[in-house]
Protein backbone atom coordinates (compact mmCIF):
# COMPACT_ATOMS: atom_id res chain seq x y z
CA UNK A 1 0.00 0.00 0.00
CA UNK A 2 1.81 3.23 -1.32
CA UNK A 3 0.92 7.16 -0.57
CA UNK A 4 -0.75 7.39 -3.68
CA UNK A 5 -3.00 4.70 -3.24
CA UNK A 6 -3.49 6.29 0.53
CA UNK A 7 -4.45 9.39 -0.83
CA UNK A 8 -6.71 8.39 -3.14
CA UNK A 9 -8.39 6.05 -1.02
CA UNK A 10 -9.39 8.91 1.38
CA UNK A 11 -10.01 11.23 -1.96
CA UNK A 12 -12.86 8.50 -2.46
CA UNK A 13 -13.96 8.50 0.87
CA UNK A 14 -14.02 12.47 1.11
CA UNK A 15 -16.50 12.28 -1.92
CA UNK A 16 -18.17 10.05 -0.96
CA UNK A 17 -19.01 11.96 2.65
CA UNK A 18 -20.01 14.67 0.63
CA UNK A 19 -22.28 13.00 -1.39
CA UNK A 20 -24.16 11.21 1.43
CA UNK A 21 -25.28 14.55 2.75
CA UNK A 22 -26.32 15.98 -1.18
CA UNK A 23 -27.52 13.27 -2.72
CA UNK A 24 -26.67 14.79 -6.07
CA UNK A 25 -24.30 13.07 -7.90
CA UNK A 26 -24.31 9.20 -6.05
CA UNK A 27 -20.93 8.90 -5.18
CA UNK A 28 -22.11 7.36 -1.84
CA UNK A 29 -24.14 4.86 -3.48
CA UNK A 30 -22.37 1.28 -3.25
CA UNK A 31 -21.85 0.51 -7.05
CA UNK A 32 -19.94 4.19 -7.50
CA UNK A 33 -18.02 3.84 -4.23
CA UNK A 34 -16.68 0.20 -4.10
CA UNK A 35 -16.17 0.49 -7.65
CA UNK A 36 -14.14 3.56 -7.10
CA UNK A 37 -12.47 2.25 -4.07
CA UNK A 38 -11.80 -1.16 -5.96
CA UNK A 39 -10.10 0.66 -9.31
CA UNK A 40 -7.62 2.84 -6.80
CA UNK A 41 -6.48 -0.08 -4.53
CA UNK A 42 -6.35 -2.32 -8.03
CA UNK A 43 -8.93 -4.96 -7.14
CA UNK A 44 -11.33 -3.59 -9.17
CA UNK A 45 -13.61 -6.86 -9.52
CA UNK A 46 -13.96 -7.34 -5.92
CA UNK A 47 -14.87 -3.47 -5.63
CA UNK A 48 -16.94 -4.28 -8.46
CA UNK A 49 -18.99 -7.48 -6.75
CA UNK A 50 -19.24 -5.85 -3.48
CA UNK A 51 -20.49 -2.92 -4.98
CA UNK A 52 -23.53 -4.81 -6.33
CA UNK A 53 -24.56 -6.61 -4.37
CA UNK A 54 -24.44 -4.08 -1.33
CA UNK A 55 -26.63 -2.00 -4.23
CA UNK A 56 -28.80 -4.60 -3.50
CA UNK A 57 -29.20 -4.44 -0.20
CA UNK A 58 -29.15 -0.21 -0.09
CA UNK A 59 -32.27 -0.28 -2.28
CA UNK A 60 -34.41 1.27 0.00
CA UNK A 61 -32.33 3.79 1.63
CA UNK A 62 -33.58 7.03 1.37
CA UNK A 63 -33.55 10.46 3.14
CA UNK A 64 -37.18 11.18 3.13
CA UNK A 65 -38.03 14.73 5.18
CA UNK A 66 -36.12 15.27 8.12
CA UNK A 67 -35.95 11.55 8.56
CA UNK A 68 -32.02 10.26 8.01
CA UNK A 69 -31.43 6.80 6.36
CA UNK A 70 -28.87 4.26 7.43
CA UNK A 71 -25.67 5.63 5.66
CA UNK A 72 -24.21 4.25 2.31
CA UNK A 73 -21.36 6.29 2.24
CA UNK A 74 -19.93 4.48 5.61
CA UNK A 75 -20.89 1.28 4.73
CA UNK A 76 -19.70 1.28 0.86
CA UNK A 77 -16.39 3.05 1.45
CA UNK A 78 -15.36 0.80 4.85
CA UNK A 79 -16.56 -2.29 3.76
CA UNK A 80 -14.45 -1.65 0.48
CA UNK A 81 -11.33 -0.93 2.61
CA UNK A 82 -11.70 -4.16 4.44
CA UNK A 83 -12.51 -5.60 1.60
CA UNK A 84 -9.93 -4.49 -1.11
CA UNK A 85 -6.76 -3.78 0.94
CA UNK A 86 -7.27 -6.14 4.19
CA UNK A 87 -8.35 -9.07 2.78
CA UNK A 88 -11.67 -9.92 4.53
CA UNK A 89 -14.05 -11.65 1.89
CA UNK A 90 -16.95 -10.21 -0.33
CA UNK A 91 -19.79 -11.88 2.24
CA UNK A 92 -17.35 -10.67 5.31
CA UNK A 93 -17.80 -7.04 3.78
CA UNK A 94 -21.86 -7.42 3.55
CA UNK A 95 -22.11 -8.83 6.87
CA UNK A 96 -19.57 -5.92 8.20
CA UNK A 97 -22.24 -3.14 6.35
CA UNK A 98 -25.19 -2.81 8.39
CA UNK A 99 -23.27 -2.37 11.22
CA UNK A 100 -21.29 0.44 9.50
CA UNK A 101 -24.25 2.02 7.88
CA UNK A 102 -25.40 2.18 11.50
CA UNK A 103 -22.57 3.75 12.51
CA UNK A 104 -22.47 6.02 9.81
CA UNK A 105 -26.12 7.21 10.31
CA UNK A 106 -25.24 8.23 13.80
CA UNK A 107 -22.18 10.17 12.54
CA UNK A 108 -24.45 12.49 10.00
CA UNK A 109 -27.15 13.30 12.75
CA UNK A 110 -23.71 14.18 14.79
CA UNK A 111 -22.76 16.61 11.76
CA UNK A 112 -26.47 17.35 10.95
CA UNK A 113 -26.96 18.93 14.80
CA UNK A 114 -22.89 20.81 14.31
CA UNK A 115 -24.36 22.83 11.34
CA UNK A 116 -26.85 24.44 13.27
CA UNK A 117 -24.63 25.98 15.21
CA UNK A 118 -23.32 26.98 11.18
CA UNK A 119 -26.56 28.43 10.44
CA UNK A 120 -26.61 31.31 13.36
CA UNK A 121 -23.54 31.82 11.90
CA UNK A 122 -24.70 32.18 8.57
CA UNK A 123 -27.09 34.86 10.17
CA UNK A 124 -25.11 36.84 11.98
CA UNK A 125 -23.28 37.27 8.66
CA UNK A 126 -26.09 37.72 6.62
CA UNK A 127 -26.74 41.06 8.70
CA UNK A 128 -24.06 42.33 7.18
CA UNK A 129 -24.71 41.55 3.96
CA UNK A 130 -21.82 39.18 3.34
CA UNK A 131 -22.40 36.75 0.42
CA UNK A 132 -19.06 35.83 0.82
CA UNK A 133 -18.79 34.76 4.09
CA UNK A 134 -22.36 33.05 3.81
CA UNK A 135 -20.87 30.69 1.28
CA UNK A 136 -17.73 29.99 2.90
CA UNK A 137 -20.07 28.53 5.56
CA UNK A 138 -21.88 26.65 3.41
CA UNK A 139 -18.79 24.87 1.79
CA UNK A 140 -17.58 24.46 5.23
CA UNK A 141 -20.50 22.75 6.04
CA UNK A 142 -19.93 20.29 3.27
CA UNK A 143 -15.85 19.38 4.40
CA UNK A 144 -17.32 18.57 7.37
CA UNK A 145 -19.72 15.84 5.52
CA UNK A 146 -16.78 15.22 3.71
CA UNK A 147 -14.71 14.51 6.68
CA UNK A 148 -17.12 12.00 8.12
CA UNK A 149 -16.38 9.51 6.15
CA UNK A 150 -12.41 10.44 5.39
CA UNK A 151 -11.69 10.22 8.92
CA UNK A 152 -12.94 6.36 9.72
CA UNK A 153 -11.69 5.51 6.42
CA UNK A 154 -8.03 6.62 7.87
CA UNK A 155 -8.27 4.82 10.73
CA UNK A 156 -9.70 1.72 9.27
CA UNK A 157 -6.57 2.05 6.63
CA UNK A 158 -3.61 3.23 9.83
CA UNK A 159 -4.66 -0.42 11.89
CA UNK A 160 -2.23 -3.05 11.20
CA UNK A 161 -3.15 -5.20 8.51
CA UNK A 162 -2.41 -8.14 10.56
CA UNK A 163 -4.74 -6.65 13.22
CA UNK A 164 -7.72 -6.50 11.20
CA UNK A 165 -7.33 -10.42 9.18
CA UNK A 166 -6.56 -11.60 12.78
CA UNK A 167 -9.83 -10.06 13.72
CA UNK A 168 -11.81 -11.21 10.68
CA UNK A 169 -10.32 -14.82 10.84
CA UNK A 170 -11.50 -14.89 14.96
CA UNK A 171 -15.17 -14.66 13.77
CA UNK A 172 -16.58 -18.44 13.77
CA UNK A 173 -17.77 -20.01 10.90
CA UNK A 174 -21.22 -20.81 12.03
CA UNK A 175 -21.44 -16.43 12.30
CA UNK A 176 -20.08 -15.90 8.66
CA UNK A 177 -22.45 -18.32 7.23
CA UNK A 178 -25.22 -17.68 8.76
CA UNK A 179 -24.56 -13.58 7.93
CA UNK A 180 -24.07 -14.53 4.46
CA UNK A 181 -27.70 -16.12 4.58
CA UNK A 182 -29.24 -13.41 6.54
CA UNK A 183 -27.32 -10.88 3.76
CA UNK A 184 -29.31 -12.37 0.61
CA UNK A 185 -32.41 -11.59 2.64
CA UNK A 186 -31.67 -8.40 3.78
CA UNK A 187 -32.82 -7.02 0.38
CA UNK A 188 -36.83 -7.43 0.80
CA UNK A 189 -36.21 -5.15 3.46
CA UNK A 190 -35.49 -2.52 0.95
CA UNK A 191 -37.70 -3.71 -1.72
CA UNK A 192 -40.49 -3.66 1.35
CA UNK A 193 -39.41 0.15 2.05
CA UNK A 194 -39.98 0.99 -1.61
CA UNK A 195 -43.29 -0.52 -1.39
CA UNK A 196 -44.40 0.68 1.04
CA UNK A 197 -43.76 3.68 -0.44
CA UNK A 198 -45.76 3.62 -3.30
CA UNK A 199 -48.40 0.99 -2.60
CA UNK A 200 -52.23 1.80 -2.81
CA UNK A 201 -54.54 -0.78 -2.61
CA UNK A 202 -55.01 -0.23 -6.67
CA UNK A 203 -51.73 -0.75 -7.17
CA UNK A 204 -51.12 -4.06 -5.98
CA UNK A 205 -52.39 -5.93 -8.75
CA UNK A 206 -49.06 -4.81 -11.01
CA UNK A 207 -47.35 -5.99 -8.16
CA UNK A 208 -48.76 -9.65 -8.18
CA UNK A 209 -48.28 -9.42 -12.08
CA UNK A 210 -44.42 -8.78 -11.76
CA UNK A 211 -44.10 -11.12 -9.71
CA UNK A 212 -45.55 -13.81 -11.65
CA UNK A 213 -43.72 -13.42 -15.24
CA UNK A 214 -40.72 -13.23 -12.94
CA UNK A 215 -41.33 -16.36 -10.69
CA UNK A 216 -42.04 -18.68 -13.71
CA UNK A 217 -40.77 -16.60 -17.28
CA UNK A 218 -37.47 -15.75 -18.85
CA UNK A 219 -37.84 -12.44 -19.63
CA UNK A 220 -34.98 -10.00 -18.92
CA UNK A 221 -34.86 -7.18 -17.26
CA UNK A 222 -35.02 -5.03 -20.33
CA UNK A 223 -38.43 -6.83 -21.63
CA UNK A 224 -39.74 -6.21 -17.83
CA UNK A 225 -39.01 -2.76 -18.02
CA UNK A 226 -40.56 -2.31 -21.27
CA UNK A 227 -43.71 -4.07 -20.16
CA UNK A 228 -43.72 -2.06 -17.04
CA UNK A 229 -44.10 1.23 -19.04
CA UNK A 230 -46.33 -0.25 -21.15
CA UNK A 231 -48.31 -0.81 -18.29
CA UNK A 232 -48.13 2.56 -16.43
CA UNK A 233 -48.85 4.47 -19.95
CA UNK A 234 -52.11 1.82 -20.23
CA UNK A 235 -53.22 2.33 -16.60
CA UNK A 236 -52.82 6.52 -17.21
CA UNK A 237 -55.24 6.08 -20.01
CA UNK A 238 -57.84 3.79 -18.85
CA UNK A 239 -57.89 4.50 -15.64
CA UNK A 240 -61.22 6.24 -14.59
CA UNK A 241 -59.37 9.21 -11.63
CA UNK A 242 -58.13 10.59 -15.03
CA UNK A 243 -60.46 10.06 -17.30
CA UNK A 244 -63.33 12.76 -15.86
CA UNK A 245 -62.46 15.30 -18.41
CA UNK A 246 -60.50 17.98 -16.98
CA UNK A 247 -57.41 15.97 -16.25
CA UNK A 248 -58.39 15.75 -12.59
CA UNK A 249 -59.59 19.27 -12.40
CA UNK A 250 -57.48 22.72 -11.63
CA UNK A 251 -56.89 23.52 -15.72
CA UNK A 252 -59.79 26.09 -17.11
CA UNK A 253 -59.64 24.30 -20.61
CA UNK A 254 -59.66 20.68 -19.88
CA UNK A 255 -57.42 19.65 -21.68
CA UNK A 256 -54.45 17.51 -21.31
CA UNK A 257 -52.36 20.04 -18.36
CA UNK A 258 -49.05 18.63 -19.93
CA UNK A 259 -49.80 20.27 -23.24
CA UNK A 260 -50.86 23.33 -21.28
CA UNK A 261 -47.91 23.67 -19.72
CA UNK A 262 -45.72 22.93 -22.64
CA UNK A 263 -47.95 25.59 -25.06
CA UNK A 264 -47.30 28.28 -22.43
CA UNK A 265 -43.76 27.35 -22.31
CA UNK B 1 -44.24 49.68 -13.03
CA UNK B 2 -41.07 50.90 -15.51
CA UNK B 3 -39.98 48.27 -17.10
CA UNK B 4 -36.80 49.87 -18.71
CA UNK B 5 -35.34 50.06 -15.28
CA UNK B 6 -36.52 46.15 -14.51
CA UNK B 7 -32.74 44.38 -13.79
CA UNK B 8 -33.19 41.05 -16.29
CA UNK B 9 -31.54 37.72 -15.32
CA UNK B 10 -29.77 36.35 -17.71
CA UNK B 11 -29.05 32.61 -18.89
CA UNK B 12 -25.79 33.05 -17.12
CA UNK B 13 -27.31 33.65 -13.77
CA UNK B 14 -30.31 31.27 -14.08
CA UNK B 15 -27.25 28.50 -14.89
CA UNK B 16 -25.30 29.78 -12.21
CA UNK B 17 -28.28 29.63 -9.71
CA UNK B 18 -28.38 25.73 -11.62
CA UNK B 19 -25.25 24.71 -10.65
CA UNK B 20 -25.05 25.80 -7.09
CA UNK B 21 -28.85 24.32 -6.34
CA UNK B 22 -26.59 20.74 -6.65
CA UNK B 23 -25.36 21.47 -3.18
CA UNK B 24 -28.39 22.54 -1.52
CA UNK B 25 -28.01 20.26 1.08
CA UNK B 26 -24.43 20.63 2.03
CA UNK B 27 -25.14 22.35 5.48
CA UNK B 28 -28.31 20.71 6.37
CA UNK B 29 -29.08 21.20 9.81
CA UNK B 30 -31.92 19.69 11.81
CA UNK B 31 -32.87 23.29 12.91
CA UNK B 32 -33.79 25.41 9.50
CA UNK B 33 -32.87 22.19 6.97
CA UNK B 34 -32.01 23.47 3.81
CA UNK B 35 -31.79 27.19 4.46
CA UNK B 36 -28.31 28.25 3.99
CA UNK B 37 -28.33 26.06 0.86
CA UNK B 38 -30.82 27.72 -0.65
CA UNK B 39 -29.37 31.20 0.35
CA UNK B 40 -26.15 29.60 -1.24
CA UNK B 41 -28.28 28.76 -4.64
CA UNK B 42 -29.88 32.04 -4.41
CA UNK B 43 -26.58 34.53 -4.23
CA UNK B 44 -25.57 34.85 -8.07
CA UNK B 45 -29.56 36.34 -8.41
CA UNK B 46 -29.85 38.27 -5.53
CA UNK B 47 -25.83 39.73 -6.02
CA UNK B 48 -27.17 40.68 -9.55
CA UNK B 49 -30.66 42.49 -7.95
CA UNK B 50 -29.23 44.30 -5.01
CA UNK B 51 -26.31 46.63 -4.84
CA UNK B 52 -26.68 48.54 -1.26
CA UNK B 53 -25.56 46.93 1.18
CA UNK B 54 -28.83 47.31 3.16
CA UNK B 55 -30.72 45.29 0.24
CA UNK B 56 -28.05 42.27 0.41
CA UNK B 57 -28.25 42.10 4.21
CA UNK B 58 -32.52 41.80 3.80
CA UNK B 59 -32.47 39.27 1.05
CA UNK B 60 -30.36 36.96 2.63
CA UNK B 61 -32.73 37.54 5.78
CA UNK B 62 -35.33 36.63 3.94
CA UNK B 63 -34.02 33.11 2.20
CA UNK B 64 -32.23 32.02 5.42
CA UNK B 65 -35.82 31.37 6.98
CA UNK B 66 -36.99 27.41 6.89
CA UNK B 67 -36.77 25.19 3.71
CA UNK B 68 -36.79 21.66 2.85
CA UNK B 69 -37.73 19.52 0.27
CA UNK B 70 -36.96 16.86 -2.24
CA UNK B 71 -33.31 17.82 -3.06
CA UNK B 72 -34.52 18.23 -7.11
CA UNK B 73 -37.91 19.15 -6.81
CA UNK B 74 -36.11 22.51 -5.10
CA UNK B 75 -35.64 23.54 -8.58
CA UNK B 76 -38.84 24.26 -9.86
CA UNK B 77 -38.96 26.45 -6.15
CA UNK B 78 -36.11 28.28 -6.96
CA UNK B 79 -37.08 28.98 -10.56
CA UNK B 80 -40.34 30.58 -9.28
CA UNK B 81 -38.59 32.36 -6.51
CA UNK B 82 -36.22 33.87 -9.18
CA UNK B 83 -38.93 35.14 -10.87
CA UNK B 84 -40.41 37.24 -7.68
CA UNK B 85 -36.97 38.32 -6.75
CA UNK B 86 -37.06 39.89 -10.16
CA UNK B 87 -40.16 41.55 -9.97
CA UNK B 88 -39.42 42.41 -6.28
CA UNK B 89 -36.21 44.64 -7.17
CA UNK B 90 -37.89 46.01 -9.98
CA UNK B 91 -40.04 47.95 -7.11
CA UNK B 92 -43.15 45.51 -7.22
CA UNK B 93 -45.08 45.41 -3.81
CA UNK B 94 -44.05 41.80 -2.78
CA UNK B 95 -43.63 41.55 1.11
CA UNK B 96 -41.43 38.40 2.51
CA UNK B 97 -44.50 37.00 3.58
CA UNK B 98 -45.67 36.33 0.09
CA UNK B 99 -41.93 34.78 -0.55
CA UNK B 100 -41.54 32.58 2.40
CA UNK B 101 -45.39 31.70 1.30
CA UNK B 102 -44.73 30.41 -2.00
CA UNK B 103 -41.49 28.79 -0.89
CA UNK B 104 -43.19 27.23 2.04
CA UNK B 105 -46.81 26.27 -0.45
CA UNK B 106 -44.50 24.68 -2.98
CA UNK B 107 -42.43 22.70 -0.88
CA UNK B 108 -44.72 20.51 0.82
CA UNK B 109 -46.63 19.02 -2.33
CA UNK B 110 -43.04 18.76 -4.45
CA UNK B 111 -41.46 16.44 -1.68
CA UNK B 112 -44.31 14.31 -2.30
CA UNK B 113 -43.89 13.92 -5.48
CA UNK B 114 -39.86 13.62 -5.36
CA UNK B 115 -39.82 11.18 -2.99
CA UNK B 116 -41.70 8.40 -4.52
CA UNK B 117 -40.47 9.13 -8.02
CA UNK B 118 -36.48 9.89 -7.52
CA UNK B 119 -36.29 7.39 -4.13
CA UNK B 120 -38.91 5.32 -4.69
CA UNK B 121 -38.21 4.43 -8.43
CA UNK B 122 -36.28 5.44 -10.54
CA UNK B 123 -33.09 4.70 -7.91
CA UNK B 124 -34.00 1.53 -6.99
CA UNK B 125 -35.10 0.18 -10.36
CA UNK B 126 -31.39 1.71 -12.19
CA UNK B 127 -29.60 0.44 -9.01
CA UNK B 128 -31.00 -3.11 -9.68
CA UNK B 129 -30.45 -3.41 -13.02
CA UNK B 130 -27.39 -1.70 -12.66
CA UNK B 131 -26.29 -4.37 -9.37
CA UNK B 132 -26.83 -6.99 -12.07
CA UNK B 133 -24.64 -6.42 -14.30
CA UNK B 134 -22.30 -5.55 -11.63
CA UNK B 135 -22.62 -8.71 -10.66
CA UNK B 136 -21.70 -10.38 -13.67
CA UNK B 137 -18.72 -8.67 -13.55
CA UNK B 138 -19.91 -6.42 -16.12
CA UNK B 139 -18.46 -2.50 -15.66
CA UNK B 140 -21.59 -1.26 -17.57
CA UNK B 141 -22.92 -1.72 -14.25
CA UNK B 142 -21.93 0.88 -12.52
CA UNK B 143 -21.02 3.52 -15.56
CA UNK B 144 -24.79 3.21 -16.37
CA UNK B 145 -26.23 3.81 -13.10
CA UNK B 146 -23.75 6.62 -13.09
CA UNK B 147 -24.20 8.32 -16.39
CA UNK B 148 -28.28 7.32 -16.50
CA UNK B 149 -28.96 9.18 -13.14
CA UNK B 150 -27.19 12.48 -13.96
CA UNK B 151 -28.16 13.24 -17.06
CA UNK B 152 -31.74 12.46 -15.72
CA UNK B 153 -30.83 14.72 -12.80
CA UNK B 154 -29.10 17.67 -14.39
CA UNK B 155 -31.67 17.75 -17.09
CA UNK B 156 -34.61 17.92 -14.70
CA UNK B 157 -32.92 20.27 -12.19
CA UNK B 158 -32.56 23.06 -15.49
CA UNK B 159 -35.90 22.44 -17.33
CA UNK B 160 -37.79 22.37 -14.25
CA UNK B 161 -35.68 25.36 -12.27
CA UNK B 162 -36.87 27.10 -16.05
CA UNK B 163 -39.94 26.12 -16.17
CA UNK B 164 -40.55 27.79 -12.74
CA UNK B 165 -38.81 30.91 -13.88
CA UNK B 166 -40.96 31.33 -16.92
CA UNK B 167 -44.07 30.10 -15.49
CA UNK B 168 -43.70 32.23 -12.26
CA UNK B 169 -46.74 32.36 -10.21
CA UNK B 170 -48.31 30.11 -12.33
CA UNK B 171 -46.45 26.88 -11.47
CA UNK B 172 -48.31 26.19 -8.27
CA UNK B 173 -51.88 25.80 -10.23
CA UNK B 174 -50.32 23.53 -12.97
CA UNK B 175 -48.91 21.71 -10.46
CA UNK B 176 -52.19 20.98 -8.80
CA UNK B 177 -53.80 20.05 -11.82
CA UNK B 178 -53.35 16.02 -12.93
CA UNK B 179 -49.79 16.58 -13.99
CA UNK B 180 -48.32 15.80 -11.37
CA UNK B 181 -50.77 13.13 -9.92
CA UNK B 182 -50.22 11.37 -13.03
CA UNK B 183 -46.95 11.80 -13.23
CA UNK B 184 -46.56 10.17 -9.65
CA UNK B 185 -49.50 7.30 -10.52
CA UNK B 186 -47.77 6.19 -13.25
CA UNK B 187 -44.15 5.71 -12.10
CA UNK B 188 -45.75 4.23 -8.70
CA UNK B 189 -47.33 1.48 -11.52
CA UNK B 190 -43.46 1.05 -12.96
CA UNK B 191 -42.17 0.76 -9.55
CA UNK B 192 -44.74 -2.07 -8.24
CA UNK B 193 -44.26 -4.13 -11.27
CA UNK B 194 -40.45 -3.79 -11.35
CA UNK B 195 -40.30 -4.69 -7.69
CA UNK B 196 -42.91 -7.68 -8.07
CA UNK B 197 -40.29 -8.79 -10.63
CA UNK B 198 -37.29 -8.30 -8.37
CA UNK B 199 -38.87 -10.26 -5.21
CA UNK B 200 -38.35 -13.43 -6.64
CA UNK B 201 -35.18 -12.89 -8.70
CA UNK B 202 -32.64 -10.98 -6.21
CA UNK B 203 -33.78 -12.46 -2.95
CA UNK B 204 -31.66 -15.39 -2.25
CA UNK B 205 -33.50 -17.91 0.04
CA UNK B 206 -32.40 -21.27 0.03
CA UNK B 207 -33.62 -23.93 2.22
CA UNK B 208 -31.08 -26.73 1.64
CA UNK B 209 -33.17 -28.81 4.29
CA UNK B 210 -33.48 -32.66 3.02
CA UNK B 211 -37.77 -33.55 3.38
CA UNK B 212 -37.48 -37.24 2.04
CA UNK B 213 -35.02 -39.64 0.78
CA UNK B 214 -36.11 -41.98 -1.98
CA UNK B 215 -34.32 -45.30 -3.26
CA UNK B 216 -34.05 -45.38 -7.25
CA UNK B 217 -35.30 -48.40 -8.36
CA UNK B 218 -32.76 -50.21 -10.36
CA UNK B 219 -34.34 -50.22 -13.78
CA UNK B 220 -35.13 -46.57 -13.40
CA UNK B 221 -31.12 -45.72 -12.70
CA UNK B 222 -28.69 -45.34 -15.32
CA UNK B 223 -25.96 -48.32 -15.36
CA UNK B 224 -22.77 -46.41 -14.92
CA UNK B 225 -20.70 -49.41 -13.83
CA UNK B 226 -21.70 -50.94 -17.52
CA UNK B 227 -20.04 -47.84 -19.04
CA UNK B 228 -17.23 -47.50 -16.71
CA UNK B 229 -15.87 -50.70 -17.50
CA UNK B 230 -16.36 -50.65 -21.25
CA UNK B 231 -13.94 -47.98 -21.17
CA UNK B 232 -11.74 -49.95 -18.63
CA UNK B 233 -11.78 -52.89 -21.33
CA UNK B 234 -11.41 -50.27 -24.02
CA UNK B 235 -14.63 -51.02 -25.68
CA UNK B 236 -16.71 -47.70 -25.43
CA UNK B 237 -18.06 -46.49 -28.08
CA UNK B 238 -20.20 -42.83 -29.36
CA UNK B 239 -23.41 -45.36 -29.62
CA UNK B 240 -23.19 -45.92 -26.00
CA UNK B 241 -22.60 -42.13 -24.42
CA UNK B 242 -25.57 -41.49 -26.85
CA UNK B 243 -27.94 -44.03 -25.63
CA UNK B 244 -26.61 -42.85 -22.06
CA UNK B 245 -27.74 -38.88 -23.09
CA UNK B 246 -30.93 -39.78 -24.34
CA UNK B 247 -31.44 -42.42 -21.54
CA UNK B 248 -31.07 -39.22 -19.36
CA UNK B 249 -33.41 -37.02 -21.73
CA UNK B 250 -35.87 -39.69 -21.29
CA UNK B 251 -35.71 -38.57 -17.46
CA UNK B 252 -33.87 -41.80 -16.04
CA UNK B 253 -32.21 -41.33 -12.77
CA UNK B 254 -28.88 -40.31 -12.74
CA UNK B 255 -28.43 -40.52 -8.57
CA UNK B 256 -29.26 -43.70 -6.57
CA UNK B 257 -31.13 -42.04 -4.08
CA UNK B 258 -34.32 -39.20 -5.29
CA UNK B 259 -32.79 -36.32 -2.85
CA UNK B 260 -36.13 -33.91 -2.09
CA UNK B 261 -35.11 -30.48 -0.25
CA UNK B 262 -37.31 -28.31 1.48
CA UNK B 263 -36.80 -25.61 -1.29
CA UNK B 264 -37.47 -28.22 -4.25
CA UNK B 265 -40.78 -28.87 -2.66
CA UNK B 266 -41.17 -24.87 -2.29
CA UNK B 267 -40.54 -24.33 -6.15
CA UNK B 268 -42.57 -27.05 -7.59
CA UNK B 269 -45.56 -24.80 -5.82
CA UNK B 270 -44.14 -21.51 -6.94
CA UNK B 271 -40.67 -20.46 -7.11
CA UNK B 272 -39.99 -17.45 -5.47
CA UNK B 273 -43.09 -17.77 -2.93
CA UNK B 274 -40.73 -17.77 -0.15
CA UNK B 275 -38.92 -14.37 -0.95
CA UNK B 276 -42.37 -12.83 -1.65
CA UNK B 277 -43.70 -13.98 1.59
CA UNK B 278 -40.65 -12.44 3.56
CA UNK B 279 -41.48 -9.19 1.70
CA UNK B 280 -44.97 -8.87 2.31
CA UNK B 281 -43.84 -9.79 6.26
CA UNK B 282 -41.58 -7.09 6.02
CA UNK B 283 -44.13 -4.76 4.22
CA UNK B 284 -46.59 -5.22 7.30
CA UNK B 285 -43.77 -4.78 9.83
CA UNK B 286 -42.97 -1.37 8.47
CA UNK B 287 -46.89 -0.87 9.10
CA UNK B 288 -46.54 -1.45 12.31
CA UNK B 289 -43.99 1.22 12.57
CA UNK B 290 -41.17 -1.27 13.35
CA UNK B 291 -38.15 0.26 12.05
CA UNK B 292 -36.26 -0.92 8.66
CA UNK B 293 -33.16 -1.70 11.21
CA UNK B 294 -34.66 -3.57 13.68
CA UNK B 295 -36.08 -5.80 10.84
CA UNK B 296 -32.34 -6.00 9.45
CA UNK B 297 -30.94 -7.00 12.84
CA UNK B 298 -34.12 -9.72 13.21
CA UNK B 299 -32.81 -11.31 9.80
CA UNK B 300 -29.73 -11.67 10.72
CA UNK B 301 -30.50 -13.46 14.08
CA UNK B 302 -32.92 -15.45 12.05
CA UNK B 303 -30.51 -16.26 9.25
CA UNK B 304 -27.59 -17.06 11.69
CA UNK B 305 -30.45 -19.44 13.50
CA UNK B 306 -31.66 -21.28 10.53
CA UNK B 307 -27.64 -21.75 9.05
CA UNK B 308 -26.81 -23.46 12.59
CA UNK B 309 -29.95 -25.54 12.38
CA UNK B 310 -29.65 -26.82 8.55
CA UNK B 311 -32.70 -25.07 7.27
CA UNK B 312 -31.48 -22.36 6.17
CA UNK B 313 -28.36 -22.15 3.68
Amino acid sequence: MNIITIILVLLVAFLAGMEGILDQFQFHQPIIACTLIGLVTGNPVDGLLLGGTLQLIALGWMNIGAAVAPDAALASVASAILVTLRGAGVSEGIALAIPLAIAGQVLTIFVRTLTVGIAHAADGKAKEGSFRAVEWLHIGALMLQGLRIAIPAAIILSVPAELVTDGLNAIPAWLTGGLAVAGGMIVAVGYAMVINMMATPKLWVFFALGFALSAVGELNLIAMGIIGVVLALLYLQFAPEFNQGGGGGGNSNGGDPLDDILNDY
Amino acid sequence: MDEQNKVRLTKSDRLKVFWRSQFLQASWNFERMQNVGWAYSMIPALKKLYASKEDRALALKRHLEFFNTHPYLAAPVLGVTLTLEEEKAAGEDIDNAAVQGVKIGMMGPLAGVGDPIFWGTLRPVLGAFAASLALSESWLGPIIFFLAWNIIRMAFLWYSQELGYVQGGNITQNLAGGLMQKLTQGASVLGMFIMGVLVPRWTAMNFPMVISRVENAEADMIDFAAISEAANEGVLSGDMLRTVVADIQAGMAIQPEEVTTLQNTLDQLLPGVAPLLLTLFCVWLLRKKVSPITIIGGIFVVGVIGYVLGILG
